[in-house]
């Protein structure tokens, strides 16, 4: 569904991605660990189209998506959870998720589609008319997640979803998120916290300063010794 | 009743520095630009409207939706070819270019109709109407009532519609807003126009009311919406409305004692500086945090 082939990204002078290339095939749950400042979240703003990249190649559903820009790729079907969430705070709880829709044509199919996200997150149903910066951060990574579901994509980009949240929310998170995958949302998810990310994920790669330096099935990274030594605090 | 008198005045004032103050405020709020040529948006505007009213002998509505429509394209032009470039310069880049523009447009018309001011034609008769022993003109009247309609229609767009929900998810943050798959191009264009359209209509209706307009017009009425804009705080909506007001029934005020009435711009800037001061995110703006 996705694959990135030999991406290099610079933030000015600084060499931040080395020649990334990873996969995601339709259905998976594929996770980027490792630490912090180690091109995470750069490689998923690479994929979007947040950030330019000076060489390789990004193919989506089969075609390349390189020189696309970020709106655009919405439309095609991706979507992405930023880091920090990226809430609209000045908007309500409601017009966040209308926003979700905005490409979005078949009007009864987006009625069913707020029932849905409000079945996944009954908080967020609660708070409807609030403004969303009054939301407290659990409910907030909740709403980033609805708004990105509202486009119904077809790849979930997720950025950090346990940051600075309680570890009950948290499980409540990774819940859902693996909830969404069964209901056939394909998610690249990042994650500091690698014991979880590996615990929900199919396949998984470490990056370390900008570069692949191990990639594989999940479980078997979840018990490999170099992996438990460097990230999972063992 | 003088001081109800000078509140009417002031009102009616009020509304058109509240027109172009929402123009600044809005432009500021999505890409964090004080866009300085917009006071001059109001001269084209002016001008638009006077060759309209005297070549093709338009009456008031024609003439006010044409200016308008004039305004707009030159605020969606300006923004293309002037600010878009500089989209990820730094922010004194794009506000010298907003002075140059603003240069631009006022000796550009300069070139265009010569420095001396036109008399702008009646295009409604002037009677004066006394209400409970207050005077009150029917070009005021009109001038409330078109800039009320117009804040009324704006409040719609940018809290109902689609686009106007676009478009404060965009200034709010402009990446997230892509990643809804808005464009955010497209609606940093539709704030200009939507700036632009106010600050034609005042321009008109400024005319109307001062009937005479020249290339420099809209220096003072600029600076002034844009004190009005930092005072009800710059990117709030209904800020640049109060602060539109109050600056209104400030100038007014001053005008009206025989001891400020030479004052009335010195007391209008000391405002700016006050606030500045005093409050600098304005009575309705939020104290932001610079990102880091």
């Amino acid at each position: 569904m996705l694959k990135v082939s030999n991406l290099n990204v610079y933030y000015g002078g600084i060499h931040a991605l080395k020649d990334i290339s990873l996969e995601v095939n339709e259905g998976e749950i594929v996770t980027l660990i490792g630490a912090n400042g180690a091109g995470k979240s750069s490689t998923l703003r690479a994929i979007s189209a947040l950030i330019p990249y000076k060489s390789g190649d990004i193919t989506f559903n089969g075609a390349s998506i390189k020189g696309n820009a970020a709106h655009k790729l919405v439309g095609k079907g991706m979507g992405h959870v930023p880091e920090g969430r990226k809430i609209f705070a000045n908007l309500s709880v409601k017009e966040n998720l209308e926003m979700g829709a905005y490409l979005r044509k078949d009007k009864q199919n987006v009625k069913n589609d707020y029932e849905m996200v409000y079945e996944k997150f009954p908080r967020l149903k609660e708070r409807l008319s609030q403004v969303a910066g009054t939301l407290s951060g659990g409910e907030q990574q909740m709403l980033a997640i609805g708004r990105a579901l509202m486009n119904r994509p077809k790849l979930l980009l997720l950025d950090e979803p346990s940051m600075g949240l309680a570890p009950i929310v948290i499980k409540q998170i990774f819940e859902t998120i693996v909830e969404i995958n069964k209901n056939g949302t394909t998610i690249l998810l990042v994650e500091q916290n690698a014991n979880l990310a590996l615990s929900i994920a199919n396949r998984a790669y470490v990056l370390e300063t900008g570069k692949v330096v191990l990639s594989g099935n999940a479980y078997d990274l979840l018990h490999d010794d170099k992996v438990k030594s460097a990230y999972l605090g063992a | 009743m003088e001081l109800v008198q000078q509140l009417i005045n002031g009102l009616s004032l009020g509304s058109i520095y509240a027109l172009i103050a929402l123009g600044y405020t809005m432009v500021y709020g999505i890409i964090k630009l004080i866009n300085f040529a917009h006071g001059d948006i109001y001269m084209i505007g002016a001008f638009t409207g006077f060759y309209f009213a005297t070549t093709a002998d338009m009456s008031f509505i024609p003439t006010l939706i044409l200016a308008m429509i004039v305004s707009v394209i030159f605020g969606v032009v300006i923004e293309k070819i002037a600010y878009k470039p500089l989209r990820n310069s730094p922010r004194i880049t794009l506000l010298i270019t907003a002075i140059g523009v603003s240069l631009l447009l006022e000796n550009g018309m300069r070139y265009l109709v010569g420095p001396d001011p036109k008399s702008f034609p009646s295009l409604i008769d002037e009677s004066s109407h006394t209400f409970f022993g207050l005077q009150i003109s029917n070009i005021q009247l009109l001038t409330l009532g078109v800039s009320i309609f117009l804040m009324i229609a704006l409040e719609f767009i940018v809290f109902k519609t689609k686009t106007g929900k676009a478009m404060r998810a965009a200034s709010h943050d402009t990446e997230a807003a892509s990643l809804m798959g808005i464009n955010v191009d497209n609606t940093i264009s539709f704030t200009f126009a939507l700036g632009s359209a106010l600050a034609g209509a005042a321009g008109v209706l400024v005319a109307l009311a001062w009937t005479t307009i020249d290339p420099y017009m809209g220096i003072m009425p600029g600076l002034k919406a844009f004190v009005a804009a930092v005072l009800g705080g710059i990117g709030s909506i209904p800020g640049a409305l109060i602060g539109g007001i109050l600056i209104g029934i400030t100038e007014t005020f001053s005008k009206s004692f025989e001891m400020t009435s030479r004052l009335s711009d010195a007391i209008t800037f000391s405002i700016l500086i006050i606030i500045l001061l005093v409050k600098p995110a304005g009575l309705l703006g939020k104290v932001t945090r610079e990102k880091v």
